[in-house]
């Protein structure tokens, strides 16, 4: 009982005060969506207001039981709201109930806080759009759903929020459903979800059959009495449930296509929140990872290898939306890298996902007022000189920019460094090769990045003639302010002097030594940084870039092409299964059915042979009955004898 | 109590057959009440079940057959009450979705021109009074063989049940209907033969240790010979086998549910196939416990190969109805997972599930029937971006589908979630692989929805209508259903749950204790 | 010395049996139904002998009045099927099949 007592996120008390009324801040969101979407078309005039007023109250109620929870000793942080008895079959049970600690309401306000910003830029970017409506109902469910995700208090209802999100987000994907592309999109980004959801719920039922109980507390405080095998075995499940939600490979293919959804989605779904869920399910988790050194190995080997794969696709794309997902990709690696290396690592991963949770929203959403200002083209070689015609847009762009690839004293330096240094503090040559992989990554990431800012705003302008581009409304340039002060912000106010590493300590236990800020690798970092702009520079703003993409090397188009996931996919899973689904269609309907339909075939031939004894001769009947007698009789005396 | 929900329906379908011909609406609207008032009726009796009391309420047994021990015995369990309640719901949405089906073949109104060849001959008007009476008369019995608590008697409803939906497949079917109907009752009355072969075993089992009887009570007192009880489970369980219908005895039900009605293709799938896993769970299973556990590594490969093969299958139809068809076969290999996975949680799972994937499947049958009947072609290429055209349509098909997948939120996950459970603490392999079916079942679903209601909008459907009120009437409280159980299922679970148990305890049956001994404390 | 009598008997009944299995008119066949018949009377009224009991007898009678009436119906039939086809040939009449 000792390790309980010493976890104070295993012994949460019921919730009081304001605190008891966290109920709301998923009621708020999703009464939204269920009015938006059963009001239907009546719903259309006001419908984007009420969508934005129910994601800012449920702001309001997050902010109101964080400022409650601030009042409250570090040790007594962590509360559960309960709220009913979900299911209840033998000793299986799973409640919904709220747990409200200091990572949960760090989740709470990110989603509700960027949530309500992108809402509200959402109504400028979407004015135009004859199903303004729906997109707010589909953006409420997800932030109810997300919301269910972090503040379950077991496995069993985070997983309802977990699929919750990858209904949202499909739903939201496929948002312009007579595309077939983003209809694909969305239902690839559902499957290879479901495949790490495949992990996630047999990772349920092992805690289940390990523990008999699903909650956290329970797994978490006799996670240490279960078998090494056992605990490894849920570690590498989760994780694989992390990789379907997060993006990370092998299951990475979906998120590049998923940018066919509207601009605010990619922001609030497949930047800030959704796709950062895996690193929250592994933070979360950290009492089973810590347990396994196996699996959190693995955890920083595909947070390492996406970080560079991820940064390797953004610098071919000339989609500006696929080359900010690449960028997510390779964020979402450095998180999961930091949160794999176990205590020292978990702050900068849920830091660097809040400072990510800005500079990319940021990103993003001016990515979108690009877009609505060029007719919706998203080529960036077909952009080029929008300095002058964006200034808004420009600057908060930069921000982000400057914040991503690390300008020091932006909210990237502070996270993005204190990741590469836990990965060097971890030790040991893995240590030294995760830390290496993180430069390089920080180098690259600094390259696309500033392609991507060259390309868009600086050099000559490459605009289509029947472009007019223009500055976006204040509704959708507010948020974008917003979002890049977070930007410089969020990360010096959470590092400096560990406020979030001792705000976090109840759940993940108190940091051993205080973060240095300056490192050897400071410097390290900052000259790979200026050597990625520097390239970038030289390639992209010195010469002039042509309209339409070169041929490009190997590596280019390899880039390009996503690194070949898609072409693996295909022929390693689409095409043999297309093969097995014909196949066995053809052996159901020839072997099964036809087995059946054989043997009525063969009954019903019999008797049409059968039939022909009925000759119609008396004397072969009587014959017949001569020899039916005789065997009865033959019968009987043998049963005599 | 429940003399009257069998003789309700019963005396309404001899009602409804004798009205006067030509007066159609009126039929319809006989119906509509006599399957509500049921409905009511059931539901009042839910209400009035004692969680806790004895197993079997609302007993009624009165001598039918002397001579041989037969009785007319009915009386309802947790088990049996929330199939009943599924059946006596379902009933009256299907009698509302069918108001203007029963006069067409398949339910499909075919375009003036072109594909009319495809159907039999010259469409005669068919009589539609005749459909509701078999509508109703099906109710009558699929109520009454979950009731019956004779063995006997519960063979007398297994096989009468037959009859109505084969003369509805027969008569009101698609262009292959007599093929379907025919092959649906052969196979259906095989498997019967095989029952009453072991019904009459087990009674002169039961005769040979003094009365005999077919009481199911007095039978599971019985002890009955290894060898023997292991023939007499074979008995059974083929019959149920291929009502439910387990892989390989399941190709009759795509034929069955493609060619019948959209309306009696839910009630087939949804309910008359339920009476397969039920008998599972009621008579396999606690007549012949210890053959029933040597049995169960041969039920629980075929139950993971149905999950796996069937979602494949479905994969690659490319008639909607048959999809369904075959999502089906799927569900149903989880249903019998759990059944024979002998835990609280897989039996209390399959038998929630057996409720959900009847709303589930018949929301399916439902909405994928409205856009049959608009579009006069069941061919998923014949569809394409419908959504655009009819928005409330394709929300509700996706809401429906999204059911056949088990998404969390939607009361089919629940179920689903607890056979696995339930399966994974005692087999854990055959868990594993039929969690990989969650996998499957998004790809035929999503891939269904995209090719039918996504896209440019194909021309064949433009100018199509979106929901009536009726429809919308038809399909909302199914809905509603779903999504109220998946977020609040205790009011089925706290039905199901103590019946499971007491069954459980009958075959002495104990959920493996979790690896770590020591329970958590809870707060 | 009943035994003799029900080795006649049989004799007479396998004679009757072999003539209705092989004989194709129907006068014949009807006759050696009559033979059978009457063999099995035979037989009854040897066992009604060796017994010493009366009830072989009165089922000897019972047969004879049986006899008497299949005369009556079978003859009918023999004849209408005889004008309707010119022939008392039973292969004639084998419209009773598949």
């Amino acid at each position: 009982m000792t390790t309980l007592l010493a976890d104070p996120q295993l012994h949460a008390q019921a919730a009081q005060g304001v605190q008891s009324a966290a109920w709301l801040l998923i009621a708020f969101p999703l009464a939204g969506a269920a009015i938006l979407l059963l009001g239907g078309r009546r719903t259309d005039k006001w419908g984007h207001l009420l969508g934005v007023a129910m994601s800012l109250a449920s702001f309001v109620v997050g902010v109101a039981v964080f400022v409650s929870m601030l009042g409250q000793p570090g040790t007594g942080r962590s509360r559960v709201v309960h709220l009913y008895q979900w299911v209840s079959v033998g000793s299986f049970k799973a409640d919904m109930n709220l747990l409200i600690d200091p990572l949960s309401i760090s989740f709470v306000l990110l989603i509700t806080g960027v949530g309500s910003l992108i809402h509200i830029y959402s109504i400028g970017y979407m004015s135009h759009d004859p199903d303004r409506r729906r997109f707010f109902a589909y953006l409420n469910l997800f932030v109810a759903a997300m919301l269910l995700l972090v503040l379950a208090d077991n496995y069993l209802s985070l997983y309802v929020g977990w699929e919750g999100v990858g209904l949202a987000s499909y739903l939201l994907i496929g948002f312009w459903q007579h595309k077939p592309s983003a209809a694909a999109a969305a239902k690839k980004a559902f499957i290879v979800n479901r495949v790490g959801d495949f992990g996630l719920s047999v990772a349920i039922m092992l805690m289940f059959a390990t523990f008999g109980s699903v909650s956290f507390q329970d797994v978490f405080g006799h996670a240490s009495q279960a078998s090494h095998g056992t605990i490894t075995a849920i570690g590498l499940l989760l994780l694989l449930g992390a990789c379907g939600k997060s993006a990370q490979l092998p299951l990475q293919s979906w998120l590049l296509d998923a940018m066919e959804g509207p601009t605010p989605v990619s922001a609030l779904i497949h930047a800030a929140t959704m796709v950062t869920a895996g690193v929250y399910l592994v933070v979360r988790s950290h009492a089973i990872f810590e347990l396994s050194p196996e699996a959190r190995l693995l955890v920083m080997i595909v947070g390492a290898a996406t970080l560079i794969a991820g940064a390797i696709i953004g610098c071919a794309k000339d989609d500006i939306k696929k080359a900010l997902a690449g960028s997510t990709m390779s964020q979402i690696g450095y998180m999961m890298l930091a949160a794999g290396i176990g205590k020292a690592g978990y702050v900068f991963a849920i830091a660097h996902l809040i400072a990510h949770g800005f500079f990319k929203a940021g990103l993003f959403l001016g990515a979108g007022s690009i877009m609505h200002g060029m007719n919706d083209d998203v080529d960036m070689r077909k952009f080029g000189g929008l300095r002058k015609v964006m200034p808004i847009t420009f600057a908060t762009f930069g921000l982000g920019y400057l914040a991503i690839i690390g300008f020091p004293g932006l909210s990237g330096w502070w996270t993005k460094d204190g990741i590469i240094d836990a990965a060097f503090e971890k030790g040991g040559t893995s240590g030294q090769i995760l830390g290496w992989t993180a430069l390089i990554g920080a180098g690259i990431t600094a390259y696309y990045m500033s392609r991507v800012m060259f390309m868009t705003f600086f050099g000559e302008r490459r605009w289509d003639e029947d472009v007019h581009p223009h500055e976006s409304p204040q509704v959708m340039t507010i948020p974008l302010i917003l979002l890049a002060l977070g930007s410089i912000a969020a990360g010096a106010f959470l590092i400096a002097g560990d406020r979030f590493a001792n705000f976090l300590a109840p759940v993940i236990g108190a940091p051993q030594v205080a973060h240095k800020l300056i490192t050897p690798y400071t410097g390290v970092v900052f000259v790979l940084m200026v050597a990625g702009v520097a390239i970038a520079y030289v390639q992209y703003l010195r010469r002039p870039v042509p309209r339409t993409a070169p041929a490009g090397s190997f590596p280019v188009v390899a880039a390009r092409k996503d690194l070949y996931g898609d072409a693996l996919n295909e022929s390693l899973l689409m095409r043999p299964g297309q093969w097995l689904t014909r196949l066995t269609v053809y052996f159901d309907s020839r072997t099964v059915d036809g087995l059946v339909n054989g043997v009525a075939a063969f009954v019903g031939g019999t008797s049409g042979r059968v039939r022909r004894l009925q000759t119609g001769y008396v004397r072969s009947y009587a014959l017949s009955m001569f020899f039916g007698a005789a065997l009865i009789v033959g019968a009987l005396l043998l049963v005599r004898l | 109590m429940l003399t009257a929900l069998i003789a309700i329906p019963a005396l309404g379908a001899l009602l409804v057959a004798l009205l006067p011909k030509g007066r159609d609406e009126l039929a319809k609207r006989a119906a509509l009440v006599i399957a509500l008032a049921v409905a009511v009726l059931t539901v009042v009796m839910a209400v009035r079940f004692k969680i806790g009391g004895p197993r079997f309420q609302f007993v009624e047994q009165h001598w039918w057959i002397k001579q041989f021990g037969v009785h007319y015995a009915v009386g309802v369990d947790g088990i049996a009450l929330a199939l009943i309640v599924l059946s006596a719901i379902l009933v009256p949405v299907v009698v509302l979705a069918s108001w203007n089906d029963a006069e067409r073949s398949g339910g499909v109104t075919l375009p003036p021109s072109g594909e009319a060849g495809r159907s039999q001959g010259g469409e005669a008007q068919r009589s539609v009074k005749t459909y509701f009476a078999l509508l109703l008369s099906l109710e009558a019995m699929m109520i009454g063989v979950f009731a019956a608590t004779d063995v006997f008697l519960f063979y007398v409803f297994f096989e009468a049940m037959l009859i109505p939906m084969y003369f509805i497949i027969g008569s009101y079917g698609g262009p292959q209907r007599s093929y379907a109907a025919v092959k649906f009752l052969l196979y259906s009355l095989f498997g019967g033969l095989l029952m009453l072969a072991a019904v009459i075993a087990l009674y002169v089992v039961s005769a040979k240790g003094g009365n005999g009887t077919f009481l199911f009570d007095e039978l599971t007192k019985l002890h009955i010979q290894p060898t023997t009880a292991k023939w007499l489970f074979l008995g059974f369980i083929i019959a149920f086998a291929i009502k439910a219908p387990l892989v390989p005895f399941h190709t009759w039900l795509p034929d069955a549910a493609g060619q019948a009605p959209a309306g009696a293709a839910v009630l087939l799938v949804g309910v008359l196939d339920k009476v397969g896993t039920y008998g599972m769970l009621r008579f396999c299973i606690e007549l012949f416990p210890g053959a029933a556990k040597w049995f169960t590594p041969v039920v629980l490969t075929l139950s993971v190969i149905g999950i796996v093969y069937g979602a494949i299958l479905a994969i690659g139809q490319v008639d909607i109805k048959r999809l369904i068809a075959y999502t089906s076969i799927s569900h149903f290999g989880f249903i019998t997972l759990g059944i024979f996975a002998m835990t609280t949680q897989g039996q209390t799972g399959a038998t929630l599930y057996m409720v959900n994937h009847g709303f589930s499947t018949g929301a399916l049958f439902l909405v994928a029937g409205f856009l049959i009947s608009r579009r006069g072609s069941a061919r998923i290429d014949a569809f394409g971006g419908v959504r655009k055209v009819a928005p409330l349509l394709a929300g509700t098909f996706l809401i429906a589908g999204l059911s056949g997948l088990s998404l969390p939120g939607l009361s089919t996950f629940v179920s689903e979630f607890l056979v696995l459970v339930g399966t994974f603490t005692r087999y854990k392999v055959p868990a594993i692989i039929a969690t990989s079916g969650i996998i499957l079942a998004a790809v035929y679903i999503l891939w269904m929805y995209q090719r039918t209601m996504t896209g440019p909008t194909a021309e064949s459907v433009k100018g199509m209508r979106d929901l009536s009120k009726r429809e919308l009437v038809v399909i909302a409280p199914v809905l509603a259903i779903l999504v109220v159980l998946g977020f609040y299922p205790k009011p089925a679970l706290d039905i199901i749950n103590p019946s499971v148990k007491q069954s459980m305890v009958r075959v002495v049956q104990h959920d493996p204790k979790p690896a770590i001994a020591e329970k958590g404390t809870r707060p | 010395m009943t035994g003799h009598y029900l080795v006649l008997s049989a004799i007479l009944f396998t004679i009757g049996g072999v003539g209705v299995l092989i004989r194709r008119n129907a006068i014949v066949i009807f006759m050696c139904v009559e033979l059978m018949l009457n063999a099995t009377n035979l037989a009854f009224v040897s066992f009604s002998r060796m017994h010493g009991t009366l009830d072989g007898q009165i089922i000897a009678f019972f047969v004879m009045v049986v006899a008497a009436a299949e005369v009556v119906v079978g003859l009918a039939i023999i004849m209408a099927i005889f004008r309707s086809r010119k022939s008392s040939s039973v292969d004639d009449a084998n419209l009773l099949k598949y």
